[in-house]
């Protein structure tokens, strides 16, 4: 399998505060790869690097062959509609209602007509499990879970390869929570998505992710499968998956 | 009624405090005054008697182990004598905390020179990113408005019935008024000369020219600028602007420059609106007050006001528009991941821009003068 993502080198100062050092890591296509680490480590820090929102200060970030510090602006542009992303709390667009917000790359993008695209922004609907009946209500009118879901669709809009996750589940009931995961797992398997993610939540963990990568002391400490993590001597890994 | 008591005991070279009852946080304010105002020069040992305690909280058992402290640094022996199981708890918790915790570093107070400097330095920051804002917006983006077919029509029109359609009603009074102000003030000045008439000359110069363009940016300074800076601000909060670039929306392309064009177009209709509002108003005061009819206050005006003015005043509207929008829009764009910085922002936008306004004035003011326009 192909590297999807590798990071080399990467070096991340905030004015004193250096949070990464010289942190590594790769990422191969069909994975559900999961960013780990104590809060502050800089896992969004991170995952905001990779998808182009935080500029690179040193090492280098290859995203889908395409090496992000010296990138055109035309090859950002192609690069940014092959990925997916879901914000923490959702970012949909407030100004717009469900259907427009997953139309919306659909219109920008492609010369579709009208009723392809409502077909289109049906079927992420319905894959996603929202109800057609919500799709002309505003971000404000649904519930937190539905908002994540429907951004889920959202990201899904042009059919990416690669899907950036930032904390899927937090906020979310236990219930919705499990369901999300599943939800992740069928659309690996059902579109052939990689997928990014940073998380807190250990049922969550357990049950989606292939490969972790925890970061801690500005470092990736462990990178690898779930099962021997606990050989790793970590404080973090240590009394994060001490209950299991 | 306190449910706790607290005396001391001094005999020869001993001393006993002695706590009874139920110790808070409400009841120990006293208790340390009064421990603070015990002399315990000559004193040996002490006794700090918790027997018959019933309960204690956090705060009184700091207060027991500040006490405690405070004794063994003056050589004097001490003893915690208490019974119940909760109290032994509750003091060992804190006892733990004391030993364990660093303590919390306080921030070095920087001198006069150092914040000078220090604002100076971030002042000229924020000066350069503005720059870098400005430089963007017209070199990076140039090519949007060269490409007419990206440019955002329905963005442009909704912009413009926002901040343009929705202002007719405020920009009209406000300038009617400022109309009838001026006249009624020159008018009084006027009439003790006999000069009547030159009403008509006075006002139709200085609100063409000077007074309904200023107003006019003033007001929508203090409405659209603000609203831009809101809007924008909460975006970026609710991460709307991230996912924009993370899908390939140019946030410069969806938000900034729509609104900074609809406010290009709408602002010299508005002045326009307010050059009309503005001279009702004179010509109002003009009849009622120095008895010039409509009709005579129009015939002098279409003499003695040359149409010049009228361009003066129209031509200033797309730049106080671009100063307004682009400061609003990147007031909004500097808004922090938090609440409070919207509220900073959009002062600051408001503020900003109509200084930008009346210094851009003043400058067209100089030149037109010096071009003998």
């Amino acid at each position: 399998m192909n590297n999807i993502i590798e990071v080399k080198n990467l070096k991340t100062i905030f004015d004193e505060r250096v949070v990464h050092d010289g942190l590594n890591l790769s990422i191969k296509e069909g994975e559900i790869y999961g960013l780990l680490g104590p809060s502050g480590c800089g896992k969004t820090t991170l995952l905001r690097e990779m998808v182009m929102l935080e500029k690179i200060q040193a090492g280098s970030i290859k995203v889908l062959g395409n090496e992000l510090t010296n990138i055109s602006h035309e090859n950002a542009q192609a690069l940014r509609r092959r990925w997916g992303v879901l914000f923490q709390a959702g970012a949909l667009f407030s100004s717009l209602t469900i259907e427009e917000n997953i139309s919306l790359p659909l219109i920008e993008y492609t010369n579709l007509s009208n009723k392809i695209i409502k077909e289109i922004v049906e079927f992420k609907i319905s894959i996603v499990g929202l109800k057609s009946s919500d799709i002309n209500l505003y971000p404000s009118q649904i519930s937190g879970g539905m908002k994540k879901k429907a951004a889920l669709a959202r990201s899904l809009a042009m059919d990416p390869k690669l899907l950036f996750l930032d904390e899927p589940t937090s906020g979310l009931d236990p219930i919705s929570a499990r369901e999300f995961d599943r939800l992740i797992l069928k659309l690996r398997d059902m579109l052939g998505l990689s997928i990014v993610m940073v998380s807190h939540d250990l049922q969550s963990i357990y049950d989606t992710l292939d490969k972790v990568a925890i970061i801690d002391e500005k470092k990736i400490v462990y990178e690898g499968s779930l099962e021997n993590i606990k050989s790793v001597n970590s404080n973090f890994i240590q009394t994060f998956f001490a209950k299991i | 009624m306190s449910k706790s008591s607290f005396n001391t005991l001094h005999v020869d070279n001993k001393l006993s405090f002695n706590f009874e009852g139920e110790l808070n946080i409400y009841e120990i304010a006293d208790y340390e005054n009064k421990i603070n105002s015990l002399d315990l020069n000559n004193i040996k040992t002490a006794i700090i008697d918790l027997k018959k305690v019933s309960f204690l909280d956090s705060a009184s058992s700091i207060l027991i182990f500040n006490l405690n402290k405070k004794l063994l640094a003056k050589n004097i022996q001490t003893q915690i004598l208490y019974d119940n199981q909760d109290v032994k708890n509750m003091l060992d918790l804190v006892n733990a905390q004391k030993d364990n915790s660093a303590k919390i570093e306080h921030k070095i107070k920087k001198t006069i020179i150092q914040n000078i400097g220090n604002n100076t330095y971030q002042n000229y920051l924020g000066f350069l990113s503005f720059m870098a804002f400005i430089g963007e917006l017209f070199f990076n983006k140039f090519r949007y408005i060269i490409n007419i077919k990206s440019i955002r029509f329905k963005e442009i029109a909704f912009e413009i019935n926002e901040s343009g359609v929705k202002a007719f009603g405020i920009v009209s009074l406000t300038s009617f008024l400022i109309g009838l102000v001026v006249a009624y003030q020159s008018a009084f000045q006027l009439k003790i000369y006999g000069a009547n008439i030159f009403i008509v000359d006075m006002l139709g110069i200085s609100i063409l020219r000077e007074l309904a363009p200023v107003i006019t940016a003033i007001v929508i300074a203090g409405r659209s600028g603000s609203a831009f800076t809101a809007q924008i601000g909460a975006m970026k909060i609710t991460e709307e602007l991230d996912a924009m670039r993370t899908m390939g929306f140019d946030p410069y392309r969806f938000l900034v420059l729509p609104r900074i064009i609809a406010l290009i177009i709408t602002l010299p209709i508005l002045i326009f609106v307010a050059d009309i509002m503005a001279i009702i108003g004179g010509m109002v005061v003009a009849n009622l007050d120095l008895g010039i009819t409509t009709d005579l206050f129009l015939k002098r005006f279409n003499e003695v006001i040359s149409i010049k003015h009228f361009y003066v005043g129209i031509i200033k509207g797309p730049f106080f528009a671009f100063l307004i929008a682009s400061i609003g829009i990147y007031r909004g764009l500097m808004v922090k991941n938090d609440t409070q910085s919207i509220g900073f922002n959009t002062t600051k936008s408001v503020v900003e821009s109509i200084f930008a306004v009346i210094i851009c004035d003043a400058v067209f003011s100089i030149a037109f003068t010096n071009l003998g326009i």
